[in-house]
């Protein structure tokens, strides 16, 4: 494992699953390192050149029009576009100081960077054992721990009070809301630093939705949090960075107060409100 | 095609009454000009009973603020632009309050033995005018150059205040039986300059919405 901590100045002590877990000392260092990514499915080039910062504990939003490319970069952060034949990457993302592009363990990857998809996709299992699939996966035999990995990861997504007293029940059996917070306990579980949410409320009701928002402001005290969303208020409301796909290309960056009072770019202005045409 | 016909729609009838409340202002201070220099009873009368149509106007368009806000979620020059309205129109209607004020004055003057109008009150009159007319026009033309220009107006406007204020208090010694007089005239070249700086209130506002920077008109 790259150790590299000369790169910034710091020495990493390890945490649990053998990554650097104090995140005091990654205050100033940003949790993302974006250098002149591209990414292509075949011919078609879908990501061009994109530099990008993303700091360590905050929601960056990304935006932009359907095709624009900003689920396909999100799913670069976890190697998730390698499930997809006839991708090509090209550049370099580094988490804290790990070139992920690199020899690297994609498992152990996606254990630091959880992700929570569109649709709720809740393993067809009780809810138990949704939450602690991953820390079995990853050696954790006790029951006593896993009853209280669950229990945290539960606490956490804000559903605990919820299912306590039906955690043998089957994960499909309770409502969209309810599935997507066991889907986010599922993915806090195996202890991430990141949490990736392509486009996690588009398919609940508005009340469901404001729950989640919630939790996402909470979560970011933890972790950080990056979020593809359709909603712009969503992204205004809960987010500190904004970034504004189009094309490919991130025409804009930067403080969500900025971006949604004044943006520098026209484009950006058109697309946030609304002027098509 | 373009989008969101509907919040473009709200946002020109916005603008169309924030011009339409400007013009009645206009008109206001023209009046309180003529008014002061024919010292016109009826006319003053009539200038009070206006500032009710400016409240009116001024309401109507707060309503259309807050129902925009509200439906549209506006952001970027949009939400600029509609929160600005909602500042400036209460300028408008303070100037609106003050022509008032003046016409109080006006009537009081009519009734008074006369006085030569205090030399510079005219000047300062159309100066302010001129201010309260191009503050809206630069809203209408999006004009930050005339922005500029009005901001720096209120100095000329300032001064002759200072000017006036000295002469009056001069004329007060010499010629003691028209104190009253002269005092009105004080308060109405008070409530001239207390227009003028509406005026720069509403250019600083605009200077938001145009250049999106808060501080840097407001400072200065």
């Amino acid at each position: 494992m790259n150790t590299n901590g000369a790169l910034y100045g710091y020495a990493y002590p390890l945490g649990h699953y053998g990554y650097p877990k104090n995140k005091d000392w990654h205050k100033e260092m940003p949790k993302f390192t974006v250098k002149d990514l591209s990414l292509y499915y075949g011919d078609f080039k879908a990501l061009n050149k994109i530099n990008m910062e993303i700091p360590t504990n905050e929601i960056i939003a990304f935006i932009g029009p359907s095709g624009c490319g900003k689920s396909t970069f999100l799913k670069t952060l976890n190697r998730m576009n390698d499930l997809v034949e006839g991708v090509r990457v090209e550049g370099n993302i580094f988490l804290e100081d790990t070139n992920i592009y690199s020899d690297i363990d994609v498992i152990k990857l996606r254990q630091r960077v959880g992700m929570v998809f569109q649709q709720p996709n809740p393993f067809p299992m009780s809810i138990y054992d949704n939450v602690a699939y991953g820390p079995r996966i990853h050696g954790i035999k006790k029951k006593t721990q896993l009853d209280e990995i669950v229990e945290r990861s539960l606490k956490q997504a804000a559903i605990w009070e919820e299912v306590k007293d039906r955690l043998k029940k089957n994960a499909l059996g309770v409502s969209g809301g309810q599935q997507q917070r066991i889907c986010i306990a599922r993915a806090l579980a195996v202890e991430p630093e990141v949490i990736l949410m392509d486009e996690p409320t588009s398919a609940l009701d508005p009340v469901s939705t404001l729950k989640i928002e919630d939790l996402a402001v909470e979560l970011k005290e933890k972790y950080t949090i990056l979020i593809v969303t359709h909603n712009m208020q969503q992204a205004s409301r809960i987010s500190d960075k904004t970034a504004f796909f189009l094309t490919g290309d991130v025409v804009e960056y930067g403080n969500t107060e900025d971006i949604f009072n004044n943006p520098r770019e026209k484009k950006t202005e058109e697309y946030i409100t609304g002027r098509f045409g | 095609m373009t989008t969101r016909k509907a919040f473009i729609a709200e946002l020109n009838e916005l603008t169309s009454k924030f011009k339409k409340m400007g013009e009645k202002l206009e008109e206001m201070i023209r009046q309180v000009y003529q008014a002061l220099m024919e010292k016109d009873e009826n006319l003053a009368r009539n200038i009070i009973q206006d500032d009710d149509i400016i409240d009116d106007m001024e309401r109507e368009i707060e309503k259309i603020c807050i129902r925009i806000v509200a439906r549209q979620q506006p952001v970027a020059t949009d939400l600029r632009r509609v929160t600005s309205v909602m500042r400036m129109i209460s300028d408008l209607e303070r100037i609106a309050d003050h022509c008032g004020d003046i016409s109080e004055y006006i009537i009081e003057l009519a009734q008074e033995k006369p006085i030569p109008t205090p030399k510079g009150i005219p000047e300062m009159i159309e100066c302010m005018q001129s201010m309260v007319s191009n503050t809206i026009e630069s809203f209408l033309d999006e004009n930050i150059d005339e922005v500029e220009r009005i901001i720096k107006s209120d100095d000329i406007v300032d001064d002759y205040f200072e000017q006036i204020k000295n002469e009056l208090c001069l004329s007060m010694k010499e010629n003691p039986d028209s104190m009253k007089a002269y005092m009105d005239y004080l308060l109405i070249i008070k409530y001239i300059e207390r227009m003028a700086d509406h005026s720069v209130n509403i250019a600083e506002w605009n200077a938001f919405v145009i250049t999106g920077d808060l501080e840097q008109y407001m400072n200065n």
